[in-house]
């Protein structure tokens, strides 16, 4: 789409963003906070930060949201991947249409759902509720957003790149790997990235699927906010913030350069 | 031959998992649901058991109770909370259309080198922590909160607003949490859009607004519906936004499930509300998979 860029365009998009970021930046300013108050503007100090990191249990929260998130956004990149090459070359098999529902069905399946229903899945098999049934949990729910935003991309991979692999003597295996890993990659990590994230963020299913010991950071988070909002919750979130934004503004930065480089090399080839 | 293997087993893995993680656990909520409540661990006592034989299962099958059914429908709380949560999750689906729209087309109207910056500037709030951007809320929508405060000083008003732990509260919460899945469906299908067309009717005689409506709004709907289910679907079954931001009267059937579950431990009413919640749910789910298919049929 072209055309005018006219000032309704433009209010419209600037109100849009300020609705967007103000909470978000109101939130960052008022971790600086002095005050104990979170409304009050008391002057500007970072004690917030400091006693954060003298709370031994918001520490080791942190800890166990990071195993969680490395592990399972890890297994459900390589399983989301796996389901997504189902998806877009297998176009016929059995149970290809329950295959394809339970692959959508969890991106927009209420939390609650999710987590009694996996909750019940583990006490009825006796697996004893910890970090693994939060990470089984996570697995689950975020290779469906991995399966997508590969299918994404793998649906404009042309298959006859990797069968000429498959000619001159790769094993599908290998082609699969040599040929289109590399030109999927991107998408690859960028779904690993939201696995990631998303398992950051998810308060819901873990409270359900977690037991004693595995209190993760969103949970310790949430039983604070529900103690009233200290500016030590703005500090914790104001660093969660600054982690993502500069893990998507990296990707973001090496995804522009890769594009630069090809296209520079598509440029020589010419 | 070795083709063949590698494409069963690419499929076979993650069907196995998600058959295991996904679709067996909605079949024990269900035999939970249909389960009497006993007070231990864990408390309900299964009308099944795995080792049963299908002579077994199909003489306890005869005698099922919906119980737990029944005792939804016979208190008015439950249904209350489904109709609510339809309601709120229905009402801000349309405020984050009235406000995703303007902001999805002011986007594709951008001029080309901005836009990239602008998708990316919509998408960065998705990647941070719904937990958190919720959470930002109540500091701004408190009674001595940011919003009364600016608002006091204004002179807009003399005293200060009730927002926070109202449906008011909820609605801003899910309009706010919501608004990116709504913008990139439609931005999408705006962005493609042949501006041309829109000339066209316009040299045919359209007014300006005749044309938006005839073509613009008509080609968007496949990112218009899109939108629109994305936010609606989670926010039925939404928990944490009405928990922090609604206040006591706010129903809705995930603060509810919540409820049942954790504070009053009663497993099998919490897994009756599911299993009914996805019967709700199960009309716009397959409405929103379908539309998922053919999105990726085209995009081959």
């Amino acid at each position: 789409m072209t055309g005018r860029w006219s000032w309704f365009n433009i209010s419209s998009v600037v109100f849009g963003f300020a609705f967007l970021y103000l909470p978000i930046v109101l939130l960052v300013i008022y971790s600086f906070n002095e005050s104990r108050l979170v409304t009050v503007w008391a002057g500007f100090s970072t004690k917030w930060y400091g006693e954060l990191f003298r709370d031994q249990s918001m520490l080791n929260a942190a800890w166990v949201t990071l195993r969680v998130g490395l592990l399972s956004a890890t297994v459900a990149t390589v399983l989301g991947t796996l389901a997504a090459v189902s998806l877009v070359r297998i176009s016929r098999f059995r149970g290809r249409t329950l295959f394809t529902g339970m692959v959508y069905a969890p991106l927009v399946m209420p939390d609650v759902i999710t987590g009694l229903s996996l909750l019940l899945l583990f006490v009825s098999i006796n697996f004893d509720r910890g970090f693994w049934t939060v990470t089984l949990a996570h697995i689950t729910f975020s290779l469906c957003f991995v399966a997508v935003v590969v299918q994404s991309r793998l649906v404009t991979f042309d298959l006859s790149l990797e069968e000429a692999a498959q000619d001159l003597g790769c094993t599908p295996f290998q082609a699969f790997m040599k040929v289109t890993l590399p030109v999927i990659l991107p998408a690859v990590v960028s779904g690993w990235m939201l696995a990631f994230t998303l398992s950051l963020d998810d308060l819901v299913i873990a409270s359900f699927t977690s037991g004693p010991g595995a209190t993760t950071l969103p949970m310790k988070i949430y039983s604070q906010v529900r103690l009233g909002v200290t500016p030590k919750i703005n500090a914790v979130c104001t660093i969660l913030i600054a982690l993502v934004t500069t893990g998507v503004l990296i990707a973001s930065i090496m995804n522009k350069r890769r594009a630069m480089l090809d296209a520079r090399a598509a440029r020589e080839m010419s | 031959m070795l083709r063949a293997i590698s494409n069963r087993l690419v499929i076979l893995i993650p069907y196995v998992w998600l058959l295991f993680f996904f679709l067996l656990p909605f079949l024990i909520v269900l035999r939970i649901a249909l389960s009497d409540l006993e007070y231990g661990a864990p408390p309900y006592t299964p009308q099944f058991s795995y080792t049963d034989s299908w002579a077994v299962i199909w003489d306890k099958l005869s005698q099922f109770d919906f119980e737990n059914f029944t005792f939804l429908f016979s208190d008015s709380l439950y249904i209350n909370s489904y109709l609510s949560s339809l309601q709120i999750a229905f009402v801000s689906m349309i405020l984050t259309l009235l406000i995703g729209f303007p902001l999805a087309y002011g986007m594709a109207r951008a001029p080309l080198g901005l836009r990239p910056t602008l998708l990316m500037l919509v998408i960065l709030p998705f990647w941070t922590s719904f937990l958190i951007r919720v959470y930002a809320w109540i500091g701004i929508l408190k009674q001595e909160g940011l919003l009364n405060q600016l608002l006091l000083w204004l002179g807009v008003i003399d005293t200060p607003l009730e927002i926070l732990s109202t449906n008011k509260a909820v609605y801003i919460g899910i309009v706010y949490s919501y608004l990116p899945f709504m913008v990139l469906p439609i931005y999408s299908t705006l962005e493609k859009m042949d501006e041309s067309l829109v000339e066209a009717a316009r040299d045919l005689g359209c007014t300006q607004i005749a044309a938006f409506w005839k073509i613009t709004a008509r080609l968007a709907v496949p990112g218009i519906l899109a939108g629109c289910l994305l936010v609606f679907i989670p926010a039925v079954g939404e928990f944490v936004i009405p928990d922090l931001l609604g206040g006591s009267g706010t129903l809705m059937i995930g603060k509810t499930l919540w409820i049942e579950f954790f504070n009053n431990s009663d497993w099998t009413v919490a897994s009756a509300i599911a299993t009914v919640l996805l019967v709700v749910l199960v009309v716009p789910i397959v409405w929103f998979q379908n539309a998922q298919a053919r999105a990726t049929e085209t995009g081959k």
